[in-house]
């Protein structure tokens, strides 16, 4: 189940048994049989005897929630867009994977992508969508290619298309790619993607439930959150529960990567720590101790050395002031200069921004602007206010959640940024113009 | 829309409509919400965020143009976590653009005790006059991306939709399609887009050559020097 030692390698927690992992590197990607062989379609075959609300009852039970970073309740989202009286419905599979440091789903769509068809198709039957889109990242190449044919073998077979396994439901599935905007993973910037339009978020509510793409109805999930759908359906809610802490059931995806042995795809309940994480990779590389980690990505925060023994839970995160996000942990050593990172990820955002709202077009590009000063030595003694003063506009005012987080990995080590220039270096107002 | 909805603002309880925005129903108690993006005959695209208010139970703050009235709700319209929003976001508008032309957001700034010099320290958004056709010019090192001229062009006044977005993130700018000039769009010179323009960005060729110095009596022939329509598509 490792891969070659050149790739990422994606495996359980040891002493945890993988569900969303089970297929990935046992089953042939590119093949229906060998999916069904493997249990595959049997969680469909089972939701279709089941009633619509019965399979949305279920998913609620589990406490299940959102694995793209919201980590909002699914069964909730989907009994929302099943009680609008508005037709079509759409279900669209979020598999615009963007985050820095995060490749977890990747692996489930070049790995597993029969998986994701059968969950989008249950959803379907759940809410009542006839049409659904999965909009993969343009870079994945792979990902898209095997989707591309998982949705037509499903459909030559009949678990897509007119009267689904001679059902009463009808449901099928189009592929659209990404550009390569990182906030085309937005949800609302996606829709107006694959409308055609600019990528932008819109203003929320409406939500996707009420008005989602083309005005209708939607439920979008991540493509993590819908692998979890067949487990839920054919081992029922209890089970899901007894995975993971109560506030923090259900299987999860961890992208680990940075300064240790084997950065990989590793599966397991939410009260891992992140200690646990690092040593399931082989520990850090050779010499090398752990300055802070990034959990959640470039939307995350640094949490430091001393905060290894925290679980990954929402709650637990939520205590020490971090979100798991999307599942990234990157593991920065104490080689690195924090600076850099914050640089890189400031940049980042201001290379990202789309222009929409004033906090976030504006705020990025002068948050990155004061770093990159810092870089060249140069620091104002009012660049902390400012840069809290961005940061409040930013995380309470911009429209998507690209915005609201721009500031936070920053935020999370500006002290330690601050006393880096206390004593010397300062310029004055003026100078810094320059 | 016969339904009535009681809120409270500020701490005053008001009954409206149900679909009225917070906009609105702060307007009816006499509270004035700051907004730039704003204008009563456009989709509000709720991009300047001056107007966004607490409200309670919510996350972040929620814009109040678009924000529609519930039953039972608690908004503050003036609370600190507001103010220092707005004050914000005005000092980095007034790092970019150039706004001796609008006075909404001057007045603003006076009355938030913005201090316009405050990121004066970042990169100003520089653009070219466009003096591209015999009506209007465009001077976008003014424009503050209200989008007003981009929807009056479009859905909401004239459906000619010449204008749009170039670029994006602090790059943003109006555009043309590929940058084409004016005339060489579907633009039909109706105006619209100059009417609702805040700051002085979009100007009638007149004004302009008035503010140039160009004296009345000589406007006609200075008109006539620009390249007509016809000429931009050599």
């Amino acid at each position: 189940m490792t891969a070659s030692a050149d790739r990422p390698t994606w495996q359980a927690i040891p002493g945890y048994e993988a569900h969303l992992l089970r297929r990935v590197g046992q089953v042939d990607p590119t093949s229906l049989a060998d999916y069904e062989a493997h249990g595959g379609y049997r969680a469909l075959r089972a939701a279709l005897e089941m009633t619509p609300a019965e399979i949305i009852e279920m998913v609620k039970a589990s406490g299940l929630v959102g694995r793209g970073g919201a980590a909002f309740p699914t069964g909730i989202k989907w009994e929302s867009a099943a009680r609008q009286p508005v037709t079509p419905r759409y279900v669209v599979c979020n598999a615009d994977e963007s985050e820095p440091g995060t490749f977890k789903d990747r692996v489930l769509m070049e790995g597993d992508p029969f998986a994701i068809v059968e969950a989008m198709t249950i959803a379907a039957y759940a809410v009542g969508a006839e049409q659904g889109y999965i909009y993969v990242r343009g870079e994945f190449r792979a990902a898209y290619e095997r989707l591309a044919n998982a949705v037509a073998a499903a459909r030559e077979a009949g678990y897509l298309g007119k009267r689904v396994l001679g059902s009463d439901f009808s449901f099928d599935i189009e592929l659209r790619r990404g550009a390569g905007a990182y906030v085309c993973g937005e949800e609302t910037a996606l829709f107006e993607s694959i409308e055609g339009k600019r990528g932008m978020p819109r203003q929320k509510p409406p939500f996707p439930t009420e008005r989602g793409l083309f005005g209708r109805p939607t439920v979008i999930n991540n493509v993590e959150t819908f692998a979890n759908v067949p487990h839920i359906v054919l081992n029922g809610p209890d089970w899901f529960r007894r995975i993971g802490p109560p506030d923090a059931p259900g299987p999860k995806l961890f992208c680990v990567s940075g300064a240790v042995e084997r950065p990989g795809v590793y599966e397991g309940p939410m009260s891992v720590t992140l200690r646990q994480l690092v040593e399931v990779c082989g520990g850090m590389r050779p010499g090398r101790k752990i300055q802070a980690v990034l959990v959640g990505g470039a939307a995350g925060t640094f949490v430091p050395a001393e905060h290894l023994d925290t679980p990954v839970s929402f709650e637990a995160l939520r205590a020490i002031g971090a979100s798991l996000g999307s599942g990234a942990v990157l593991v920065v050593d104490d080689s690195v200069d924090m600076l850099e990172v914050v640089e890189r990820i400031t940049r980042f955002f201001a290379h990202e921004s789309c222009g929409k709202c004033y906090p976030c077009q504006l705020g990025t590009q002068r948050q990155w602007e004061i770093v990159r000063r810092w870089q060249a030595g140069h620091h104002r003694p009012d660049d902390a206010e400012r840069l809290q003063d961005i940061a409040h506009a930013m995380r309470e005012a911009s429209i998507c959640g690209l915005g609201q987080t721009a500031a936070s990995a920053l935020m999370s080590v500006l002290p330690r940024m601050v006393t880096r220039f206390e004593g010397g270096n300062h310029v004055s107002a003026s100078d810094a113009d320059h | 829309m016969s339904q009535q909805v009681t809120l409270t603002i500020d701490g005053h309880q008001v009954t409206v409509p149900a679909g009225t925005t917070v906009l609105q129903a702060a307007e009816t108690l006499g509270i004035e919400i700051p907004h730039l993006c704003y204008h009563p005959a456009l989709t509000p695209p709720a991009v300047c965020r001056l107007c966004v208010v607490e409200w309670e139970g919510a996350r972040t703050l929620v814009p109040a143009c678009v924000a529609q009235v519930r039953d039972g709700a608690v908004v503050r319209t003036h609370s600190e976590r507001v103010l220092r929003a707005r004050r914000t976001i005005l000092e980095l508008l007034h790092s970019a653009v150039d706004l001796s032309e609008a006075p909404d957001a001057l007045a603003y700034g006076q009355a938030l005790g913005v201090d316009p010099q405050r990121f004066a320290d970042g990169e100003r958004r520089h653009f070219p006059v466009y003096e591209d056709n015999p009506f209007y010019v465009r001077d976008y090192a003014k424009c503050v991306l209200c989008w007003r001229c981009v929807e009056a062009c479009g859905d909401d006044m004239q459906f000619t939709y010449a204008l749009s977005l170039g670029e994006r993130g602090f790059h943003t700018h109006i555009a043309t399609f590929f940058d084409a000039p004016m005339p060489e769009t579907t633009c039909v010179f109706c105006g619209n887009c100059v009417g609702v323009c805040p700051t002085g960005a979009l100007k009638s060729l007149e004004e302009h050559l008035l503010e140039q110095g160009i004296p009345p009596e000589h406007l006609s022939a200075e008109k006539r020097r620009r390249p007509p329509l016809e000429g931009n598509r050599e």
